[in-house]
């Protein structure tokens, strides 16, 4: 027995773990809390990377055409719930990975402090967004959903205050409304299916009957819906600002990457349910992730508070991925991917930026409230809360000068401008949209919508946000320069410098994309590696 | 059978997105656990409904299509469970509000009048 084979399995047994193991922990002890947290992320960290390194081809020996797959329990597809790692589940996976480990060391300086149990509902949330990405089963990705939104409830209540229990309310009321949606999906495509697996539905979606196919193709809508309220698409998003506006600031970076597993879940459904007579969500995905690029837009240019500016350029880069997937073209697949991994990076970094820069501010606002003990402390009995200590760590000079900076490249991030990813992937997605006509098919109006659509977004958001940065930094005459630590200020570079390298290896990474959009595209080695090698997927 | 397993999803259905969109916690909760039953029924009935039928195989040959499918059942399980123990967590969050907010209204204010 080769531990290489249970691979796919450990980034949801490690958080899962690691989140059992730190509450065995009191809170006081932070250090074993810390530790075992940031072992457990940089075990998934590490794990995650070795996983894309064995999807590619540089090791075609280990998985049959770059696809793993782990059979939990032994029972073989299409009976019992299997992981599949592809392309893009390495892809989520890494770049998970990667926001988390900033996640967690960003949080050390203050933010878990602050309330009971932050660590393992970060872990929890991990064990949730591993496993959507991993599960290669409807039912099970539904399990990973419930969890990762279990961990994300009670984290968003982090910290409390008035705003951030009220958020969390509209949070969990929307999205216990969106895992019913889901439900019902599910129930009506396994009821004319037969199956839940992933690979099982590809092979059986081409040779429906007519009559069951209108059935499927509603449950698939309805389960497109629960996937679409995550995602953050216009009109299902109006709990998103809200929500992550009041979060925490290293809460809310974590976020980032959630509305991006419904992006996930909707590209999984469209390379799973290819019909060649019909493009995908028959065009009505694409006029909604237009709405959604206009509300963002829109958003961008009215918020008032930085955090809810970046909240609304959240919605704006799942309108813009949204919208690449619904022009229906393959070839917009791979600068979306490209375009994902810059936003969630950039949001992140964005997101602990906003939550240093309150600190600025001399009169505090509601989100910003100065270390208080919350009252959780003594609801759940674990002892007094552990002592503020603002003051001890290590500060880092010229505050002032490296949040500026920070803030520009977050700008040019999100805006795209170069030299950073966002340009790259936007010129990319503008470029992939210019020729879809004539290469694909697509109506001009609609890629010639999408590319000014898409200009204009970028163009109101360097507005807002050059407007956001010279009431931030130059007309302020009567603000405190915050004494940054460290641990808070190394994950945000990190995320910058993580993004810069994204850029300065455009080219490989670009090559990856475009080999996982391929595979996307057409499902036939995701259906062999599943189900074994003599099915194929109906014309 | 079907009929009225139909007709109690509708009602349940109805009630619960009424319910739903009501702007008291305590309504709010109501119609998401009367929606909870009535996507349970839902997936349950997904299975096929058959009545007089033995509900385990003994070793006599059986006709499977006269069986229901134990899948949707074993669904309904993990989705009854999940539905609850969220449902107590939407609970525990409106105790929050409440105290925090002072009022049991789902935006955290009253309208003004």
């Amino acid at each position: 027995m080769n531990w290489l084979n249970h691979l796919p399995v450990l980034p949801i047994a490690i958080p899962l773990l690691a989140g059992a193991l730190i509450l065995l922990f009191q809170e006081q002890r932070r250090a074993i809390r810390i530790g075992i947290a940031l072992v457990s992320t940089l075990l998934q960290l590490a794990l995650a990377f070795a996983m894309l390194v064995l999807t590619t081809d540089a090791a075609p020996h280990f998985w049959s055409e770059g696809i793993g797959t782990y059979a939990i329990g032994g029972w073989p597809a299409p009976f019992g719930i299997v992981l599949v790692v592809d392309r893009l589940s390495a892809l989520m996976l890494a770049l998970n990975g990667v926001l988390a480990l900033a996640v967690v060391v960003h949080s050390i300086a203050r933010w878990d402090r602050e309330g009971v149990y932050y660590h393992p509902l970060l872990q929890f949330l991990l064990l949730g967004l591993n496993g959507a990405f991993l599960t290669g089963d409807l039912f099970n990705l539904f399990v990973f959903f419930e969890i990762l939104l279990a961990a994300s409830y009670a984290l968003l209540l982090h910290g409390g205050g008035a705003q951030r229990t009220k958020a969390a309310l509209h949070f969990v009321i929307v999205n216990l409304v969106g895992a019913f949606a889901f439900l019902i999906g599910v129930a009506m495509l396994y009821s004319v299916l037969g199956t839940l697996n992933m690979a099982d539905i590809a092979v059986r979606w081409g040779a429906l009957a007519d009559a069951d196919r209108t059935v499927a193709a509603t449950g698939a809508a309805i389960l497109g819906v629960a996937f679409l309220i995550k995602a953050g698409s216009w009109p299902l998003n109006f709990w998103l600002p809200g929500a992550y506006a009041a979060a925490s600031a290293p809460v809310a970076a974590a976020f980032a990457i959630a509305t991006k597993v419904g992006v996930y879940a909707v590209l999984r459904l469209w390379s799973v349910m290819q019909t060649p007579a019909a493009s995908f969500g028959e065009g009505w995905l694409f006029l909604l992730a237009l709405a959604t690029m206009l509300f963002g837009t829109l958003g961008i240019l009215a918020a008032r508070q930085l955090s809810r500016l970046i909240a609304f350029t959240v919605v704006l880069s799942s309108g813009t991925l949204l919208a690449a997937a619904g022009l229906g073209t393959p070839t917009m697949i791979a600068p979306a991917l490209f375009y994902l991994v810059g936003s969630v990076m950039a949001s992140g970094a964005f997101f602990m930026l906003a939550g240093m820069t309150e600190r600025m501010r001399t009169t505090p606002t509601a989100t910003s409230d100065p270390l208080q003990p919350w009252p959780t402390y003594n609801a759940f009995s674990v002892g007094e809360p552990p002592a503020p200590d603002a003051e001890v760590g290590i500060a880092i000079p010229a505050a002032m000068a490296f949040l500026g900076i920070n803030f520009i490249c977050c700008v040019l991030l999100v805006t795209g401008l170069p030299p950073l990813p966002g340009f790259i992937a936007k010129m990319a997605l503008v470029a992939a949209a210019i020729d879809a006509p004539a290469s694909v098919g697509v109506s001009p109006w609609r890629a010639w919508t999408l590319v000014i659509v898409l200009l204009l977004g970028g163009l109101v958001g360097l507005i807002a946000l050059a407007r956001a940065g010279m009431r931030l930094f130059w007309s302020v005459t009567d603000r405190n320069t915050p004494r940054l630590r460290v641990v808070e200020a190394a994950p945000l570079a990190f995320l910058i410098l993580a993004s810069l390298a994204l850029s300065a290896a455009a080219g490989p990474a670009m090559a990856y994309f475009q080999d996982t959009a391929a595979d996307l595209n057409s499902p036939d080695a995701y259906v062999r590696a599943v189900l074994g090698t003599q099915t194929q997927v109906n014309p | 059978m079907e009929a009225i397993i139909a007709l109690a999803i509708g009602i349940l259905t109805a009630c619960g997105v009424w319910l739903l969109l009501r702007p008291r916690t305590f309504q709010v909760v109501i119609g998401l656990s009367l929606l909870s039953y009535a996507v349970n029924l839902f997936i349950f009935s997904t299975g096929r409904l058959r009545v007089d039928q033995p509900p385990i195989v003994g070793d006599a040959a059986v006709n499977a299509a006269q069986l229901a499918d134990p899948v949707p059942q074993s669904l309904v399980l993990t989705a009854i469970v999940i539905g609850f123990a969220t449902t107590a967590l939407l609970l525990v969050v409106m105790i929050a509000v409440r105290g925090t907010t002072g009022t049991d209204h789902v935006d955290g204010q009253e309208n003004e009048p």
